[in-house]
């Protein structure tokens, strides 16, 4: 279906189509697709089976959040950043709070720090998860999506029981986290990562060595190391392509330079790269959160920060690692308890950019699976 | 010929007429009911839901469709065309460049058919209510039997707003 | 990393800078951790092949663009990044405010295809020789620009 109102002006008069030969068919992957994550609209001109030319119209969950967030107070700033990336709440919270606090120049005590590092992990697992599942639904496997469900909620009851929500926890503050941990915390994260230890073996098992899978996946969308930098793409998906670059570990900012943990990187830039360094991703994740859980110490969890949140003037530019990528927050502020501008750099907007470039001469059947591997979440393109 | 034979032992106060036979037999074990509420009984044990995830609450959506709190055990599952679905559930924020897709999905669904607003955002526009480019709640372009509030609410109110549906399928069928 | 030797890195960084770009005239200060260049809009083109191309630098990672709309000028701040010495730079550049138009950096880093299209959606930035200049985040007949500090806040229609 065209949706007149909604296209931009694609000139679709015969002239235009390059060959003359025969004429391009033009096919819209609609707003409302099973297998574009969220609301994106990708056009496609395609010759028999094989794309020509890909046109990405996006746009459809745009909520301005950015201008929202310049009439509401500091602290209420932190439940709009929570529905950004709506995979990863935590993380994106944490984003914002280490933007003002490198702005304020505020100390965070230690044991706060390390249960911001603990959480964030635990969200980092539970994001690659909810990949994991959808990723094999786009290439066709029925099954994953339930294991990876499975564990996913025993996260998120474990959140639960921490923050007092499944999602949108509005857990981390500026300065530190709302409240402490009760007792049985370090109890019940071992518990939990025993269980997911065995859990992510299986589902390596399930999926990564299927033949299908990898007929559908190995040699697909391949992107070159140069054209990665070029696109400014981040996360593991640039990792895929080869290049270790990874913001916990070339710019550590919190406690991260305390752990030892590796960067999984690929080597061929294709989907089955991008989906690997992520199974990996989660078992260095599992790591830092043993490391974490023996050193933490005991003490404060706020820092020294008044009710009323008023940075001094000035801007500032911090990124963090999310788990889709470089997620960067621009702040700028001019003294009162409002923010003047917040600027988003989200991760899946770079991301979604090498798209056009990574469909160029591949089959449509293959677009599944490219757009499924880039892992990008709408409200985090749009905002 | 044998044809005097024929209605033999059958006369209509024997007691062994086949309509009495039917009246006596078969009965006092079968239920009667109206036809409205046959159906109402068969669409509202087999709702098939368009999968329409806009934003954050797609994803306690598709928790609930999991096996955790499975939703497969009341008849509900996902179908991608609208041509063959019954319920839209509207997951999340309505942008106004996303307004008429929406409107063009609902009429594309099949008669009858019934929309679930799940979240704030679909109800009355929820944290954005402020913004230059939501729609304050779906209830302006189609409309709602069944409002779901939270943000995102639980896989369990979800349920709920489902089994009361069925509740609402169940007594429009009862009253007329 | 201590926070010291991140301050001498950046010290150093920008005397470098400044000694390299001294031809273009820029502005060079410290902001943190980022050495911020603002650049005057003669010479920002060829400020930025600089800072891509020279052996020195190596700046091929751009990390974003936004602009920041102060009442009389509008400011774009370009967030650059080397992957090989991870320096962490921003360029600056300030535009008036009733005709805002700049030149387009998508043939110096092709990241910035996106980021400039939602300048111009959002804030009436034109970017001149941009490939494909087109509304990208909001509807097609929606009027104004929303980013601007006069675009009112609270007072739109329910649908």
């Amino acid at each position: 279906m065209q949706f007149s109102n909604t296209s931009t002006n694609t000139n679709l008069s015969f002239e235009s189509l390059g060959n003359k030969d025969s004429l391009d068919i033009i096919v819209n992957m609609g707003p409302q697709h099973p297998s574009t994550h969220g609301v994106f609209r990708l056009v496609l001109w395609i010759d028999g089976e094989i794309i020509t030319k890909a046109e990405p119209h996006i746009g459809y969950l745009h909520r301005g959040s950015e201008k929202l967030c310049e009439s509401e107070l500091y602290s209420q700033v932190i439940s709009l950043f929570d529905r950004i990336d709506y995979v990863s709440n935590l993380n994106m919270e944490l984003g914002f709070c280490t933007t003002v606090e490198k702005l304020m120049e505020i100390d965070i005590p230690d044991r706060a720090w390390y249960i911001r590092t603990i959480l964030c992990e635990l969200n980092r697992i539970a994001s690659h998860l909810l990949f994991y599942g959808v990723f094999g639904l786009d290439a066709g496997a029925m099954t994953p999506v339930l294991y990876g469900f499975r564990d996913r909620e025993k996260i998120q009851s474990l959140f639960e029981s921490v923050t007092g929500a499944r999602m949108m926890h509005n857990f981390i503050r500026i300065g530190g986290i709302k409240e402490d941990v009760g007792p049985d915390f370090n109890k019940d994260v071992e518990k939990l990562l025993s269980t997911l230890k065995t859990n992510i073996d299986e589902c390596d098992e399930f999926l990564s060595g299927n033949e299908v899978f990898l007929a559908r996946t190995k040699g697909v969308g391949i992107i070159e190391k140069q054209d990665a930098l070029d696109f400014g793409l981040s996360g593991p998906t640039l990792r895929g392509s080869g290049i270790a670059e990874d913001i916990r570990i070339s710019d550590p900012y919190g406690i991260y330079d305390r752990f030892n943990f590796g960067i999984p990187v690929g080597t061929t830039g294709d989907s089955w790269d991008r989906y690997y360094v992520r199974i990996e991703e989660m078992r260095q994740s599992i790591k830092i959160i043993e490391q974490a859980l023996i050193q933490m110490p005991e003490g404060p969890i706020l820092g020294n920060v008044r009710r009323l949140i008023k940075p001094p003037k000035g801007e500032t530019y911090m990124r963090t690692e999310s788990p889709r990528g470089d997620f960067g927050v621009f702040l700028v502020s001019d003294g009162s308890d409002k923010p003047y501008r917040v600027k988003i750099r989200a991760p899946s907007f770079s991301n979604l950019l090498s798209l056009t470039k990574m469909l160029e001469n591949s089959y449509v059947a293959d677009s599944v699976v490219i757009l499924g591997s880039l892992d990008i979440v709408m409200g985090e393109v749009d905002r | 010929m044998g044809l005097e034979n024929l209605g033999k032992g059958y006369s209509p106060k024997s007691g062994n007429t086949p309509a009495d036979n039917i009246f006596n037999k078969i009965l006092p074990n079968a239920v009667t009911a109206k036809s409205d509420q046959l159906f109402a009984l068969a669409r509202k044990s087999s709702l098939w839901t368009l999968s329409f995830g806009l934003a954050c609450c797609a994803i306690e959506m598709m928790s609930t469709h999991m096996s955790h709190h499975d939703l497969d055990r009341f008849g509900v599952v996902t179908w991608p065309s609208p041509r063959q679905a019954d319920v839209m559930i509207v997951a999340g924020t309505v942008v106004k460049k996303m307004a008429d897709p929406i409107k063009l999905l609902y009429e594309q669904m099949p008669d009858p058919k019934w929309v679930i607003a799940m979240g704030a955002c679909a109800t009355n526009g929820g944290p954005y209510y402020k913004s230059y480019s939501v729609v304050m709640g779906v209830d302006h372009i189609v409309p709602v039997d069944v409002y779901v509030p939270g943000c995102p609410p639980r896989p369990e109110a979800l349920m709920h707003g489902i089994l009361q549906l069925q509740e609402k399928i169940k007594n429009d069928a009862l009253q007329n | 990393m201590n926070v010291e030797s991140k301050n001498s890195k950046t010290e150093l960084l920008a005397k470098n800078v400044s000694s390299h770009l001294d031809q273009f005239t820029p502005i060079i200060s410290i902001n943190k951790d980022e050495v911020e260049v603002l650049s005057n809009s003669k010479n920002f083109l060829n400020l930025c092949k600089y800072l891509k191309t020279n052996k020195e630098f190596l700046f091929d990672y751009l990390r974003c663009i936004s602009v920041v709309d102060y009442i009389n000028y509008l400011e774009i701040n370009y967030h650059i990044f080397s992957i090989n010495y991870r320096f962490k730079s921003v360029v600056k550049l300030q535009i008036n405010e009733s005709s805002p138009s700049a030149p387009s950096v998508t043939s110096i880093w092709p990241a910035a295809n996106w980021h400039e299209r939602e300048g111009y959606d959002l804030f009436g930035v034109l970017f001149i020789n941009h490939p494909n200049l087109s509304t990208l985040l909001l509807p097609e007949n929606f009027e104004g620009f929303p980013g601007r500090k006069n675009f009112p806040f609270n007072d739109y229609d329910e649908w």
